[in-house]
């Protein structure tokens, strides 16, 4: 059993993304390996253009690895291995709220009450059930983000993948969101693999940061974080030893970024 | 002493200012047609300018009333909508087809467009003796030159619609596992609808101008047959009620397909 407990839920090994044009290489991903446990939440955090998205996408099966493997665990035969959420503009304009979260189920044909069941339980976990019928251009920022995240959740994935889901938000909304996601998550227990380039986003949300080099891709450092759920904004704006990992992090980051611009 | 301004009194009057504005901008609209219609009147009647090239308007609604009720004018409304409404399927439908053929796969869309490249600047209506010997001078010929007309607006904007679709939206239909004809139905039709719909449009206009001109040349009935006999036997007000006739229907086909596109783009 605990042996079981101990297999990753995602492991990725000597991940290697190279992209190739015309005699001119770029490594994006240089020999990552990672093992995420399940039910963890675990963010990347590095500058643009470090290619988190790119390992992502392999991971979301939306682009191939040069060389290395990754395996997500199966923990049963009807559910699908990863769903993604999005940056802006994720979401379908030409289907209503009610269709887009239920795009998932639709996509691998469950039976309609299963798909109605589903999508109404997380329509009302996101707050959306009065707009269900709307379509997306009557939306706020804000809400088509929840939108996305029912969708992703309703589709109930072994792992979730997250590619800046927040990054468009204002601020006040980001902490709102981040709160539900928060709140959804440690209802669901999912394993959630999380990109972001805000630091404050990493410290709220994550129990494991990575941090991300650029050109190479690599993984500079990983810093444990080991505070209680439910978390809220206020007790981590609070909490004295956040600005020590904050600046521990920053001063990681900000080498990278120097190094870049030379 | 201080004057005491309500708010809400404020808005309210610039609300009204702005509904006077809106009611002045309808009036605008209608206005222009309406004199233009009251100048040629006048111009006409007095002499200003020959009444023979350009009769008042008032004799080409009494000419327009009395082939109405002798029945000719139903006769050759009813061909051209025929040839129009045939030609217009026989463009759109195949244009559509071709279109999201070309759109969602590559080769067919580099073998293809060459062709639809080469055969779209020649003017259907340049072909118009070339379709008479293939099809002969019957129906047949008009509508198939109606079709050929129609039919590279809507490929060339099927083409655009799809291919332009938002590649987030393709990533978002791969990610959730969308059979290719979930795609083809979820995404990449409803994603090409909107440029598709634009590119009908055009279709439409282009099959107004086409129908004229062809029964002008190779036909025994219908509204362009109509504008070309009358002018020939210099009946100028039966020609302007074709011309007029002409000017109705491309407006009334352009305010249907805005409606169609507002009953199939809900979500625009």
């Amino acid at each position: 059993m605990t042996n079981l407990e101990r297999t990753p839920k995602i492991r990725i090994q000597d991940l290697t993304k190279v992209f190739y044009k015309k005699q001119d290489s770029m490594t994006a991903l240089d020999n990552i390996s990672i093992d995420i446990a399940d039910g963890e939440f675990v963010c990347i955090v590095g500058p643009s253009g470090c290619g988190k998205t790119t390992l992502l996408r392999i991971l979301a099966g939306l682009e191939n690895q040069s060389a290395g493997t990754f395996s997500i665990a199966k923990s049963s035969e009807e559910r699908p291995l990863q769903s993604m959420v999005f940056q802006e503009r994720g979401i379908l304009p030409w289907l209503t709220v009610e269709e887009n979260v239920a795009f998932g189920l639709n996509m691998r044909h469950l039976p309609a009450s299963i798909v109605k069941e589903r999508t109404h339980y997380f329509l009302n976990k996101v707050g959306l059930s009065k707009f269900a019928r709307m379509y997306p251009k009557e939306l706020s920022g804000g809400m088509k983000q929840r939108v996305s995240i029912a969708r992703a959740f309703a589709n109930d994935p072994e792992i979730l993948l997250m590619d800046e889901p927040f990054g468009a938000l204002d601020e006040q909304n980001k902490y709102i969101l981040q709160e539900e996601l928060l709140s959804i998550w440690s209802e669901t227990k999912k394993t959630v693999l999380f990109i972001t380039h805000s630091i404050d986003e990493a410290l709220f949300l994550s129990d494991r940061i990575l941090l991300m080099s650029s050109q190479p891709g690599k993984i500079l450092k990983e810093i444990k974080m080991d505070l209680p759920h439910p978390r809220k904004v206020i007790d981590i704006r609070s909490n004295p030893s956040m600005a020590e990992k904050f600046l521990d992090i920053w001063s990681h980051l900000q080498e990278e970024v120097q190094e870049s611009r030379k | 002493m201080k004057e005491v301004i309500n708010p809400v009194v404020t808005e309210e009057r610039e609300w009204r200012k702005q509904q006077r504005k809106g009611r002045m901008k309808a009036a605008l609209t209608i206005s222009s047609p309406l004199m233009l219609l009251v100048l040629w009147e006048f111009l006409s009647q007095s002499g200003l300018i020959d009444s023979r090239f350009f009769p008042p308007p008032t004799q080409i609604v009494s000419t327009f009333t009395s082939l109405l009720t002798s029945g000719e004018l139903f006769s050759h409304m009813g061909i051209s909508l025929f040839r129009i409404l045939a030609g217009f399927l026989l463009g759109v439908i195949p244009g559509i087809i071709i279109g999201l053929c070309m759109g969602l796969y590559a080769p067919i869309r580099h073998f293809v467009s060459p062709l639809i490249m080469a055969l779209m600047p020649i003017p259907t209506l340049a072909l118009l003796p070339l379709i008479l010997i293939v099809f002969g001078i019957g129906e047949t010929s008009k509508i198939v030159t109606i079709a050929g007309s129609v039919f590279f607006p809507v490929v060339i904007n099927t083409v655009a619609g799809v291919i332009t679709i938002d590649s987030i939206y393709i990533d978002v239909a791969k990610n959730y596992g969308a059979s290719q004809k979930d795609f083809f139905l979820k995404i990449a039709l409803p994603g090409a609808l909107p440029v598709m719909l634009e590119g009908i449009q055009m279709g439409q206009a282009i099959a107004l101008l086409t129908i004229v001109a062809a029964e002008m040349m190779g036909a025994q009935s219908g509204i362009g047959y109509l504008i070309w006999t009358s002018y020939s036997a210099f009946l100028l007000k039966e020609m302007f009620v074709g011309l007029i006739l002409i000017s109705f229907f491309g407006y009334l086909f352009s305010l249907l397909i805005r409606a169609l596109q507002r009953k199939l783009l809900p979500w625009r």
